[in-house]
């Protein structure tokens, strides 16, 4: 069988989740027998590992008679410009840079060098609705280069590049929902990013939804037959942690941490108030607030209102190792997520052998059953959470051993027996189309 | 005969380097050595040096004519001597002609004033320790950090045996008076207050060289034009600033070096006015009026109010929590403590976590290291984490267990009694 798999991002360039999840699903499928991949990304760095697939950067394909294509596929498919708030998710850093910056000019052309290829500059930002339609025009073209049986594709940014690959080859389309708007914007959903979402959708043959929530969104919120959405878990990659440094924990007391960007849906705000709850009752505690985001300014204020900052510690964003640095300093890891289709952090965090707290509106939060699950507006259980497993040992000896072995049997590789069950499927369901 | 009052605030921040929170416990070292060298080394090359170079040709020329007043923090001092020591050299140099009068003011350039008297009173002794130890004279006369003053902390400093305090001509504190004499404290008309004249100090520091000015350019000649002009009847003018005007504030090329090395001479030959340094003018002239200072005043901003380094949650939070390890810090006595604890309190790390001015910078951005008030606000309790940790160690540390000191007693006791025996033999 051979997939060809549209994704946005792809390590070592990754600027979310979902470059992160592509890697640990493509490493997974790479173990099943007969099933080869073509990865496309919008840019080919070079530097990727593409021991178990092969990777094809969208700037390296030869396009012809660009304009014309590009005007008609326009037409077909509804070309949009956005506001460039509308930032899937990326760099915190370079948020504050998109949001500052004016959109250039209306007009805008597609580009095409003197060789006939497209530039991308394979980075979320202002002008991603232009690089979404680039995308998928070249999309079509690497269709009918590339023999496939299915195509799959993740998430929102690749779905017009997977409708524009069937529309080519006439093949299933798989498509892959790591998150939706109704996540991101936590209710208030932008209507152009939605169409995209629902074309997607309702021009797929099959649908990955990574949770049952997600799945219920996918279902409720779009309109979609439950029959045909399927929902695949997320798994970790394993880490050897022999390897990594060890560091020296500089303070004596426990370090509870939050990591993740700092925005709405991530719920920063009940973490700091659970702090305060904590620390009015114990002062061997400190917390961590790791990363950044459009609401660390209003965190960094609301602390210092609290009077607890002294004990409560912003970190900035972390980059590499210093995420696990901070998973060796901490004693428990908190994600309060208002709305999280999955979320990764937590399974990297026990993999560390730091027991999570995690929101009740998280998809991980279906599959674990070594962690301590609260409302994510509900400080008080929070707070009694976080006071636990800092005060009893016992209880955190426990989640860290329970909960080290339950996500070291959460792998990639499962996952990916299921997603090769929904290709089969996906085929299947298009045979006797064929046939016909 | 009238008097113009010439005096040159120095201080420059110790900044601290970015400190994160995998450091708390860790790293005890919290300054950027390389910014804060580079920045003395500058400052020094383009201001002090060539400065003082030539102040002390004026003082000389116009020997006993000619008269300056500066007031150096202790965190200035301290920064000068590790990588300028030149420059103190040289104002030991100024020092030496009798016509330089140096002020006291708190060591750490901090707020201490606003908080806690005790320790605004070790700070402010520790500076003129340091003072005399340098020049050999003891300041008689204070000025606070930024000008700040009330009717309270005049009454402070006057306790503390100061003849006269220099703070700010703030307009809503003078009203219709004039800043051009002298003034006494409203509690204690014992201790003298001195006006600064912010029309004519501003037109020197931030207008120089400022082209859209419609006095630019201003010569010696029209500025003492200006002192001519000014009311028979009024005393004195008081031209206070950062010594930091010539050559950084004001570059080179505006002509400011210049202005300098004429001014005296102008004033001497084509004025009504003679220079005098703080302590004549107190010495000489008689207090007009009470000054009435309810409200804290500053030299800062447009609002002339503390508002640049306290007012917002941030800088109250990181205020209040410093000064809360006040007692403990004293308790320890620990030498490498004390030295953190005097820089950890400059006024300048208060003032970068300022968001009046998020928006445009202004001069709160002047060699701010920080990109936003919250990154400042972030670091420097970062920072003050790893100061108290250090503290509770320390301070763990004096609370011995009575049996152990009992035992310790003892032992010493017998030594004690060991060295008498073996001296008694000895002598025998």
């Amino acid at each position: 069988m051979k997939v060809l798999m549209f994704g946005w991002e792809f390590p070592p360039h990754i600027s979310g989740g979902l470059g992160t999840a592509c890697y640990g699903l493509t490493k997974g499928l790479a173990k099943i027998d007969d099933l080869d991949i073509v990865f496309v990304v919008p840019k080919a760095h070079g530097d990727e590992d593409q021991s178990t697939m092969s990777l094809v950067g969208a700037n390296s394909v030869t396009i012809e008679q660009v304009q014309s294509h590009v005007e008609k596929f326009k037409s077909q498919h509804t070309y949009l410009e956005v506001e460039s708030q509308l930032v899937p998710y990326n760099d915190p850093d370079e948020y504050y840079t998109f949001r500052s910056q004016d959109l250039y000019g209306k007009n805008k052309f597609i580009k095409v060098d003197k060789d006939g290829k497209l530039e991308f500059s394979g980075k979320y930002g202002a002008d991603l609705m232009e690089e979404i339609y680039k995308y998928a025009f070249v999309a079509s073209s690497i269709s009918a280069d590339h023999e496939h049986d299915v195509i799959h594709a993740h998430d929102w940014l690749c779905y017009p590049a997977g409708i524009a690959a069937k529309k080519v080859s006439g093949k299933p389309l798989v498509i892959h929902v790591h998150a939706t708007d109704f996540d991101r914007s936590g209710g208030n959903v932008n209507p152009k990013v939605y169409e995209i979402e629902k074309k997607g959708m309702d021009a797929a043959d099959k649908i990955i939804a990574v949770s049952n929530l997600t799945r219920n969104i996918v279902i409720e919120k779009y309109g979609q037959d439950p029959g045909k959405v399927v929902t695949v878990y997320n798994a970790v990659e394993p880490v050897s942690f022999e390897e990594k440094i060890k560091i020296k924990k500089g303070v004596k007391e426990k370090v509870v941490t939050f990591l993740g960007r700092i925005t709405m849906q991530k719920g920063p705000e009940y973490f700091v108030e659970a702090a305060y709850q904590v620390l009015k009752r114990t002062d061997n505690v400190r917390f961590v607030m790791a990363g950044s985001g459009d609401m660390l300014e209003e965190m960094v204020d609301r602390a210092a209102q609290l009077g607890i900052s002294d004990k409560f510690h912003f970190t900035g964003f972390l980059k590499g190792d210093d995420v696990f640095k901070m998973f060796l300093l901490s004693d428990v890891y908190v994600m309060p997520s208002v709305s999280e289709p999955f979320g990764i952090s937590p399974l990297e965090a026990m993999q560390s052998n730091v027991p999570v707290i995690i929101s009740k509106q998280s998809g991980v939060s279906e599959i674990l059953t070594h962690a301590v699950k609260v409302d994510y507006w509900d400080i008080d259980a929070m707070a009694d959470a976080i006071y636990g497993i800092i005060k009893y040992n016992a209880l955190s000896e426990v989640f860290k051993e329970e909960g080290k072995e339950e996500v070291d049997n959460l792998k990639w590789a499962k996952a990916a027996v299921n997603v090769h069950d929904v290709y089969v499927s996906a085929i299947k369901l298009f045979e006797p189309l064929v046939k016909k | 005969m009238k008097a113009l009052c010439l005096y040159f605030q120095i201080h420059q921040p110790l900044r601290l380097k970015r400190y994160r929170f995998f450091d708390i416990g860790n790293d005890h070292y919290y300054y950027d050595d390389y910014t804060n060298e580079s920045i003395m080394r500058k400052i020094a090359d383009e201001c002090y040096l060539p400065a003082n170079k030539i102040v002390l040709e004026l003082l000389k020329t116009n020997k006993g004519k000619f008269k300056i007043s500066y007031s150096i923090t202790g965190i200035a001092l301290d920064q000068l001597e590790q990588y300028a020591p030149e420059v103190i050299d040289t104002f030991k140099d100024l020092a030496k002609t009798g016509d330089v009068e140096f002020l006291a003011e708190t060591y750490s350039h901090s707020l201490a004033s606003l908080i806690n008297k005790d320790e605004f009173v070790q700070q402010v002794t520790s500076h003129s320790d340091k003072i005399e130890a340098l020049f050999g004279v003891r300041p008689s006369v204070f000025r606070n950090t930024e000008m700040i003053y009330s009717d309270e902390i005049g009454e402070m400093v006057s306790k503390m045996g100061y003849k006269a305090i220099l703070t700010e001509g703030a307009k809503h504190i003078l009203g219709w008076k004039s800043p051009n004499y002298l003034y006494c404290n409203a509690i204690n008309p014992k201790l003298k207050v001195l006006m600064r004249n912010y029309k004519l100090s501003d037109d020197i520091s931030f207008r120089f060289s400022s082209e859209g000015w419609k006095e630019w350019p201003l010569t010696t000649t029209k500025f003492v034009g200006w002192l001519n002009e000014m009311d028979d009847k009024e005393d004195l003018v008081n031209i206070f600033m950062d010594y930091e005007t010539f050559g950084e504030h004001q570059k080179k090329e505006s002509g400011i070096f210049e202005f300098l090395a004429h001014l005296p001479g102008e004033v001497i030959l084509k004025s009504k006015y003679k220079f005098a340094t703080p302590s004549e003018l107190t010495s000489e002239f008689h207090p007009i009026a009470q000054a009435h200072v309810p409200n804290v005043i500053s030299w800062a901003d447009e609002e002339r109010d503390l508002s640049a380094w306290l007012g917002n949650k941030l800088q109250d939070e990181a205020f209040r929590k410093l000064y809360a390890l006040r007692d403990d810090v004293a308790a320890v006595n620990d030498d490498r403590i004390d030295k953190d604890w005097k820089y950890l309190q400059a006024s300048d790390h208060f003032y970068y976590m300022c968001t009046k001015f998020a928006s445009d910078g202004d001069v709160h951005s002047y060699f701010n290291p920080y990109s936003s008030p919250y990154d400042a606000f972030i670091n420097y309790m970062n920072v003050l984490s790893d100061f108290q940790i250090r503290l509770k160690i320390l301070k763990d540390g004096l609370a011995v267990d009575p049996v152990e000191l009992q035992y310790q007693i003892s032992q010493k006791d017998e030594l004690i009694a060991r060295y008498e025996r073996e001296l008694s033999e000895l002598k025998n």
